[in-house]
Parts: structure tokens; C-alpha cells; sequence
């Protein structure tokens, strides 16, 4: 056990002055594909020291994470690498086998993206950290034992003995996510390789990861290379930015740098398309979202003199002030009042409420984000609002017709659908991969009988048109689209019938940020051209900023809160809806900071 | 996991009721009359035949035999069969034989079929997974009894590696062969089973993560890959077990083991309604126990399966 170092606070580090723990030059990797070799990573030099995070930025195919697997000799067979990478002066390309699982999980660790499959579901977790443990150090079971224990403990597991003996699907994603920390961190490595380590995680729960590793870069004095594509995430964490575009380093420089004075056009244009929670579409202000919060919670912020926070806090409210409520007109489009809704009973398997008592009026020409956390019930009430769950209780009016009692696929559903369009969250499963693009665009028209023939070609092309899309590509496959253009096909799709009703259901989760902003755009522009009304469910609020006129904030089956975009975001009276907009990263380091501790002092104050 | 067992075995009533009623009405509705096949070349005496149709219950309608008949079972008489033994001493007699083919074929096809298929999953694409895929295609398409005969007379006759027919004891030794002949379809289908689910979780993040850590390519094989992979295999060597005790007719006949097979077919030629159904009915029960054996072994492999939550 001498091995192991202390896991007290040591005195925190200054950043970026330890010794430098790797260094990579003119790193290359290739796949093999079709007997060709595809670049995915060309000639990268970075290194970084320890108590450092380097964050590696790019979006998908970039090849930030195939470079980063590279290190270690993660990657398929059908690559290869070449360069120079040396861990403390060690050079590990090209080592022999032994000596490069020596070096893995002991030296270099790494913390992988889905923690729902990144864990052995047959083994429990405290089996799979006992393994690791046992494997670099010459322990007993049991020494191993207290250690995984005291490791589960370090990253802030409720009950680490509970853990231990959990398999993974009994954990939650934010509690397995931390069972891989406590896996990565438990023989002290050097270096810790982090992919994408909170993408699959809430909001919350990602914050509270982050909060995490933070701390334990301080403790512990690793380096860290942080791979992502969430600017927030970088802004929070990173200390150093390397951004990655097409297997190159565009640029690379200090977080400070790399947010306030970028070089690159690339780096320009990817930070311009990070949605920024409270900034807003174009014709919106701007949102003091950190004043806000702290005048709505009292917080006293350390990084803010007092005076600046004050003017910031009464600029604030007297634009919420001035903010003038518009008036809704017409009929609501979609009514819900008192509604719950049941997942009905399967076999042996009980109903189950996934919403109840909701309250909600969505007005012609209106946008209503409705956001919320997973399992929070957002995506049952989109579904239940074009018919696909029964409501279980209270009243459901869509486009004028209440269909709370209508019969599962009965004529009356039969009808409203044509006044509803959908646009779903995948947009690779969500088309039939054996119809052309053009086929899935007209089927709604054509089931529906309002065109055929000649007509209905017309009305595809100018579905194509509408969409961006050029008119050619109505003969292609879905998989021969990307999936920003797969999207413009949904939504082509769900324009189709004329609806007076689009229920959006996560439409740009699955896209990078550069896409997902065009897509947002597109959305925009239709919204308004056409003006229909809209539920746009998502799980992130940046996104419902740019969109929703109104806000509603779902928790655990309940809209615990709902309001004007002015409303929730420059003066949210729940707690809930306080530490999500608290949880939510900002893209800049310095606002970032202020918003940290104010969430940090929220926490603490709820405790 | 005592009531999912519990629910489990109460499962097997309507099985068992529905699966008797179905045979008995199969073999009720053979055509010619049992009683008068059995005098063969001889002249019918009518008196003697009236005599046992009313000792096989013949004389009955449908319902009323089918009740006797399970009344005969819960009072653990299952009277005699046609050359007058008592059945239970037959099945007594024939079902240790075909159980010990069935167990044979079975560790058989369940110890190779899962070498090779790891073999042959873990070298994708390679030669060994090539040829081992043609081959067992192969397998997969020549009929058993094809298969049976080639190798009775290759092995057991040209070869005489191992006896060609088996004697009225049915040693171990006498069911080697019979019991690869029964086996090879199955193995067939465990390899490539295994393979696939070999080269799926290969590619799994678990096992990427298992590879972080540092484990060494045996250790992440055997800990890591080999038991997620088995998670399937078991399910088709659980189902296959029923299926070897009773489709073993072919295979008995070919080498002439004196087991269930030969015996049921038999019995149906002659129409001994009683011998059948008693021989399916175990039957029935060995199937729906080797599926709530799978399944409970489901449960232990793959924790994620929970029954009594």
C-alpha cells in the first residue's frame, strides 16, 4: 500500500506549473478503410503538465478522441499511429505490449463517455475497481477492498458500501459516472484521459461531475486531458484549449485566450454557435442569468464587488420591468388541464404515472420549450399531445378537439394528426432507411389524400426548398444525407400536412453545434414564416433561449414552473428552476467562475 | 427468486394438461384399430378383442379415455402396454438411455462449439474463422441421418474406432458416436451463436474500458468478453436439451440405441396410445424444466435480468 498516496487536501497546486507529465509531437493516425487510409488525426504536437487540464475541443469527426485512444493503443486494429508520445519522458508508441498495459489504468487512466456501457453490466462495481486495484499492486483482497471503498468515498458516492456491492444498471448515470472516476483515479494515475465524461449526463449531474473532477485535480495533482465538444464544459474546467477541425490543431492557447481573442476562423465560428443561455434569439436582450439568480436567492457572489452586482441586479430587473407581456390571441392550440399520464400496465409490469396535475396553453404562432431533466416526464407529454399515450386523467384539448377520451388509433386521433406535425429526436431512426428522402416527405400528404401526382411532386420540392435542401436530394437514401441534412428531412416532413401544432421532441440533441445552430436557424425562420405553434421539448435550456416565447421547467412528472422567457430566466422564483439555470456551463471562463460559486452557495444554502 | 420459481412450476400445469390432451387426441385420431393390428396375420377373435378393448379403455369415448388416462397417472399406474409390461417399467428402462445420448450430445456440442466459436470470434475474418464457418454450413445443411450413416460406416466400420451399433447395456463407451451424431447440428449452431456474440461484445465499451485498465488479452477474454457472451449460448443449450432427448429417433434408429426414440416409434405404429402419451408427457416435463433451469441461470449470469422485482 506505500505505493498509494495520501488522499488528504494537499496545499492546490498552481496550475500548468508541474512538470510536464506528456508530450505528444506530430502524433498521425490513420484508418484503414476500403484499403485506403483515411487521416483521422494528422501530425499533433501538445503536452500537458501536471495539476493541468488540457481540453481538446472539436466536433464529431474531428479525431479528438481517436488521437486520445491512440495514446494509450485503445484503437481498432484497422488504424495506425505514428509520432512520438511520452509519458514523463517514457516513450509509449511502439512500446512493447507488457510495458503498455503497464502503463494503462496505472499511470495513464481514462474516464469514457457512456457510463451505461462503459462498465461490465455481469460484474459489481466494487468487483470491477477491485480488478484494476489488484492488477498494478501487489495487495490482498482485502487491502484492495478498502481501498476501491475509500476511493467510492473520495468521488462523493451517497453510500460507497452500497455501491461497492451494486451491479451497474443499479446505479443512476450521474452515480455510475462517478464509479468509473473512482475505477480511473484508483491507482494514482498520472494522467487521466476524460472523453467526453459528462455528454451522456444531466445538467445537474453534470455540474456536480465537474465540481468533481475540479476537486480532485487539486487533491490529487493529475493531469488531465479533457476531450469534448461542450464549450461550457471546456470553460469551466480547462485550463489549456487545443480545438481540433478535421484531424488538425487549428489552434491552441490558454482557455483565457482561446474564449476571449480566438485566431482561428474556425474557433470563431464554433464559439458563436454555442447556444449561450441568456443571450437569446436576435430580437431578445441579453440575460444577466448569474445577477438574476443571485437577486432572486440572495447569494452573495465573492468574484462580483458588491456594487457591480447590485447595478447588474437592478439593470436586470428593470428590464424584466419593462418586459411587456404580449397578450395571447385566439384559441389555444394545445390545452392541457390537470392532465396525467400513464405508461399503461405491461404484463407483470404496473402502470406507471409519468405525469401528473400539468397545466398548459400553447396559443397560435406561440413557442413553449418545455425543458427538463431526464425522467422528468417532457418527452411523455409531447407524445401523449399527438395521441401516442392515453391520458390517464383531466382534459387534453389539441387544435380545438379534446382527445383525453379518444379511442388508441381510433378515427378521432385518426384526424387530429393531420394538424399536428412531429419532429423526433433521432434523426437517423426516425426515417425509413428504405425510402427515398422524397417518399418519406410526401407519405403524409399522400396518406392523407390532400396530394398526388404531379401535385404532390410539387409540394416535396417545395418542402426541399423550405428546408434548404436541394431538390435533387428527394431520390437519396437517408444514409447518404448527414445527419444536420436528416434533420431538415424531419422537419420537411413534419411541415408536410400544414400543422397548426409541431411538437419537437430533443430535434438538435444528436447534432454538433455548428449543425445544430443552422438547424435552429431553419427552425426559426419557418416558425415565423408559417406560424405555427410549437412544444419544443429539450433538455437544454440554451436551446429553449433562442426559441420559446414561453418556458415551462419540468421535474419529476410536475411543471413546477412556468413563465415568459423573461420571467424564468431574470427572475426564477423555484428552487428547481434556480439550480438548473445555475447547473447550466457558461462559454466563457471569467462568467463561468461567478456562476460556479454562485451555484456552489445555492447548494449550500439548500442544504 | 423462491416465488418466481414457485410461479415457474405452477406454470407447468396448463403445459402439462394442455400437451397430454393434444397428444391424446393425436393418437385417438390415428386411423385403423390398434387391437386388430395386434393379432397381425392371425384371425381376429372377436371375444378376446372385445376383452382388451375394454382393458386399454377403447371401448370408451374420447373424454372418458383421456380421463382414465390421467387418473392413471395421479395414481401412478400406468398400466401395461400392448405385449403386457407394465409402462412405467419401460420408461424406466428406456429414458436412462436417451438421457445419458442427450447429456453426451450435449456437453459435446455446448464444450466445442463454444472453444471454437470463441476461436473463430476473437480471429474475425482470419482462416480458422473462415474454414470453421464453411464447415459448420456444411453441417448446418446435410440431413442427420446422411451424417449418421457416413460416420457409422467411416469411423465404425472402415475405421473401427468405435463400435458401429450399440449393445442392449448402452455403455458410455457405445454412445460416443451416436452422441456426436446427435450433437453435430446443435454444434454446429453453438459456434456460430458463440462467434457472433463473441465479435459483438468485442467491440463493447466494457470491454475497451477492461482494456484501459490494463488487463492482458487473456484475462479481458475470459473475465470480460466470455461470460457476457455465454449469455445466449446457454439459452439455446437449455432449449436444445429438450430437443435431444426427444428428436433422437432418427439417430436411435440409424445405431440402434434402445432409447426413447425407438420405442415412441414403436409405440405410434402400434397405435398403444397409453405408451405414447406417457413418453411425451415426460418429455413435456423434461422440456419445461430445462427452460426454468435456462432461465434461472439467466438470472445468475446477467444480473441485469431480475424476476421478483
Amino acid at each position: 500500500m506505500t505505493d498509494f498516496i495520501t488522499l488528504d487536501p494537499a496545499p492546490a497546486p498552481v496550475p500548468g506549473k508541474g512538470d510536464t507529465v506528456l508530450e505528444v509531437r506530430d502524433l498521425s493516425v490513420d484508418f484503414g478503410v476500403d484499403k485506403k487510409w483515411v487521416p483521422a488525426a494528422i501530425a499533433l504536437n501538445y503536452e500537458v503538465r501536471a495539476g493541468e487540464v488540457l481540453a481538446i475541443v472539436g466536433e464529431s469527426g474531428s479525431g479528438k478522441s481517436a488521437s486520445s485512444m491512440a495514446l494509450l493503443g485503445l484503437l481498432p486494429s484497422n488504424s495506425r499511429v505514428s509520432g512520438s508520445v511520452k509519458l514523463a519522458g517514457k516513450e509509449l508508441l511502439g512500446a512493447n505490449e507488457s510495458n503498455i498495459r503497464a502503463v494503462r489504468g496505472k499511470d495513464v487512466a481514462v474516464i469514457f463517455q457512456e457510463p451505461m456501457t462503459a462498465m461490465n453490466p455481469v460484474y459489481t462495481v466494487g468487483a470491477q475497481i477491485v480488478e484494476t486495484i489488484r492488477l498494478h499492486n501487489e495487495v490482498s483482497p482485502e487491502q484492495a477492498r478498502d481501498r476501491a471503498l475509500r476511493m467510492l468515498e473520495l468521488v462523493e458516492l451517497p453510500d460507497p458500501g452500497k455501491a461497492f456491492k451494486s451491479y451497474p444498471h443499479q446505479l443512476s448515470g450521474g452515480q455510475r459516472q462517478r464509479a468509473m472516476i473512482a475505477q480511473s483515479l484508483s491507482c494514482d494515475p498520472k494522467l487521466l484521459i476524460a472523453d467526453e465524461p459528462t455528454t451522456a449526463l444531466d445538467v445537474t449531474v453534470q455540474a456536480e461531475i465537474l465540481d468533481l473532477m475540479r476537486n480532485l485535480r487539486n487533491k490529487l495533482d493529475s493531469a488531465i486531458v479533457l476531450i469534448t465538444h461542450d464549450m461550457g464544459v471546456v470553460a469551466d474546467l480547462a485550463d489549456r484549449i487545443a480545438v481540433m477541425r478535421r484531424g488538425r490543431i487549428v489552434e491552441s492557447g490558454t482557455a483565457t485566450e482561446i474564449f476571449h481573442n480566438p485566431q482561428h476562423e474556425y474557433t470563431k465560428a464554433l464559439l458563436a454557435a454555442v447556444p449561450h443561455l441568456g443571450q437569446g434569439g436576435e430580437n431578445d436582450e441579453d440575460v444577466d442569468v448569474t445577477a438574476a439568480l443571485a437577486a432572486a436567492t440572495q447569494a452573495e457572489i465573492q468574484a462580483i464587488p458588491r456594487s457591480e452586482l447590485l447595478r447588474r441586479e437592478r439593470e436586470n430587473s428593470a428590464a424584466l420591468a419593462a418586459a411587456e407581456t404580449v397578450k395571447p390571441q385566439g384559441e389555444p392550440v394545445l390545452e392541457l388541464t390537470d392532465v396525467a399520464i400513464e405508461y399503461p400496465k405491461q404484463g407483470r409490469v404496473p402502470a406507471f404515472r409519468a405525469v401528473e396535475g400539468a397545466n398548459l396553453a400553447i396559443y397560435p404562432g406561440q413557442v413553449v420549450g418545455l425543458v427538463g431533466e431526464s425522467g422528468s416526464g417532457k418527452t411523455t407529454i409531447g407524445r401523449a399531445a399527438v395521441g401516442l399515450l392515453p391520458v390517464a386523467a383531466g382534459t387534453m384539448k389539441v387544435v380545438g378537439q379534446d382527445i383525453s377520451a379518444a379511442k388508441k388509433n381510433g378515427r378521432q386521433l385518426h384526424e387530429m394528426r393531420r394538424h399536428v406535425g412531429m419532429v423526433f429526436q433521432d434523426p437517423s431512426s426516425s426515417l425509413n432507411p428504405r425510402l427515398p428522402i422524397g417518399e418519406s416527405i410526401g407519405e403524409p400528404m399522400f396518406l392523407a389524400g390532400v396530394a398526388k401526382g404531379a401535385v404532390l411532386q410539387g409540394r416535396i420540392e417545395a418542402l426541399l426548398d423550405q428546408v434548404e435542401l436541394p431538390r435533387d436530394y428527394r431520390n437519396r437514401y437517408p444514409h447518404e444525407l448527414s445527419g444536420g441534412q436528416k434533420q431538415r428531412v424531419g422537419i420537411a416532413r413534419a411541415l408536410s400536412l400544414k400543422p397548426k401544432l409541431m411538437v419537437a421532441d430533443e430535434p438538435t440533441s444528436a447534432l454538433d453545434v455548428s449543425v445544430q445552430a443552422k438547424v435552429l436557424e431553419l427552425f426559426q425562420n419557418l416558425q415565423k414564416e408559417l406560424g405555427f405553434a410549437c412544444l419544443f421539448v429539450t433538455h437544454d435550456l440554451a436551446v429553449v433561449d433562442v426559441l420559446a416565447d414561453r418556458i415551462c421547467v419540468m421535474q419529476r412528472g410536475r411543471i413546477v414552473e412556468q413563465g415568459s422567457r423573461d420571467q424564468i430566466l431574470r427572475n426564477p422564483q423555484e428552487p428547481y428552476t434556480q439550480r438548473l439555470l445555475a447547473a447550466v456551463p457558461l462559454p466563457d471562463p471569467e462568467k463561468q467562475r461567478e456562476r460556479r460559486e454562485l451555484r456552489a452557495q445555492l447548494l449550500s444554502g439548500a442544504n | 427468486m423462491s416465488t418466481y420459481i414457485l410461479k415457474r412450476f405452477l406454470q407447468l400445469i396448463p403445459v402439462f394438461l394442455g400437451a397430454t390432451l393434444l397428444v391424446y387426441f393425436l393418437v385417438f385420431s390415428l386411423p385403423g384399430d390398434p387391437i386388430v393390428a395386434l393379432f397381425g396375420d392371425k384371425p381376429v377373435n372377436e371375444a378376446v378383442a372385445a376383452k382388451l378393448r375394454i382393458q386399454y379403455h377403447l371401448d370408451q369415448p374420447f373424454w372418458m379415455q383421456y380421463l382414465l388416462y390421467l387418473k392413471s397417472i395421479f395414481t401412478f399406474d400406468l398400466g401395461q402396454d400392448f405385449s403386457g409390461r407394465p409402462i412405467a417399467a419401460v420408461l424406466g428402462e428406456v429414458f436412462p438411455v436417451t438421457a445419458r445420448l442427450a447429456v453426451m450430445a450435449l456437453v459435446f456440442e455446448a464444450v466445442f462449439g463454444i472453444i471454437f466459436g470463441l476461436i473463430a470470434g476473437l480471429r474475425k475474418g482470419k482462416f480458422f474463422d473462415a474454414t470453421v464457418l464453411v464447415a459448420s454450413l456444411i453441417v448446418i445443411g446435410i440431413p442427420i441421418f446422411v451424417l449418421g450413416f457416413l460416420l457409422q460406416f467411416t469411423i465404425g466400420v472402415q475405421l473401427g474406432w468405435a463400435k458401429p451399433t450399440v449393445s442392449s447395456a448402452a455403455t458410455v463407451q457405445d454412445l460416443i458416436l451416436p452422441a456426436i451424431v446427435l450433437g453435430l447440428g446443435s454444434f454446429a449452431y453453438v459456434l456460430r451463436l458463440t462467434r457472433t456474440s463473441v465479435i459483438e461484445n468485442m467491440s463493447a465499451d466494457y470491454v475497451r474500458t477492461a482494456t484501459a485498465k490494463g488487463l492482458s488479452r487473456f484475462r479481458v477474454v475470459r473475465v470480460h468478453i466470455l461470460r457476457n457472451s455465454l449469455i445466449p449460448v446457454i439459452t439455446f443449450l437449455g432449449a436444445d436439451l429438450g430437443a435431444l432427448m426427444g428428436g433422437a429417433i432418427v439417430t436411435e434408429g440409424i445405431f440402434n440405441v434402445p432409447g426413447v426414440g425407438n420405442r415412441l416409434y414403436r409405440a405410434v405404429l402400434s397405435g398403444e396410445g397409453p405408451t405414447v402419451v406417457s413418453i411425451v408427457t415426460v418429455l413435456v416435463l423434461i422440456y419445461c424444466l430445462s427452460n426454468l433451469l435456462v432461465d434461472l441461470l439467466y438470472a445468475w449470469l446477467d444480473p441485469r435480468i431480475r424476476y421478483d422485482s
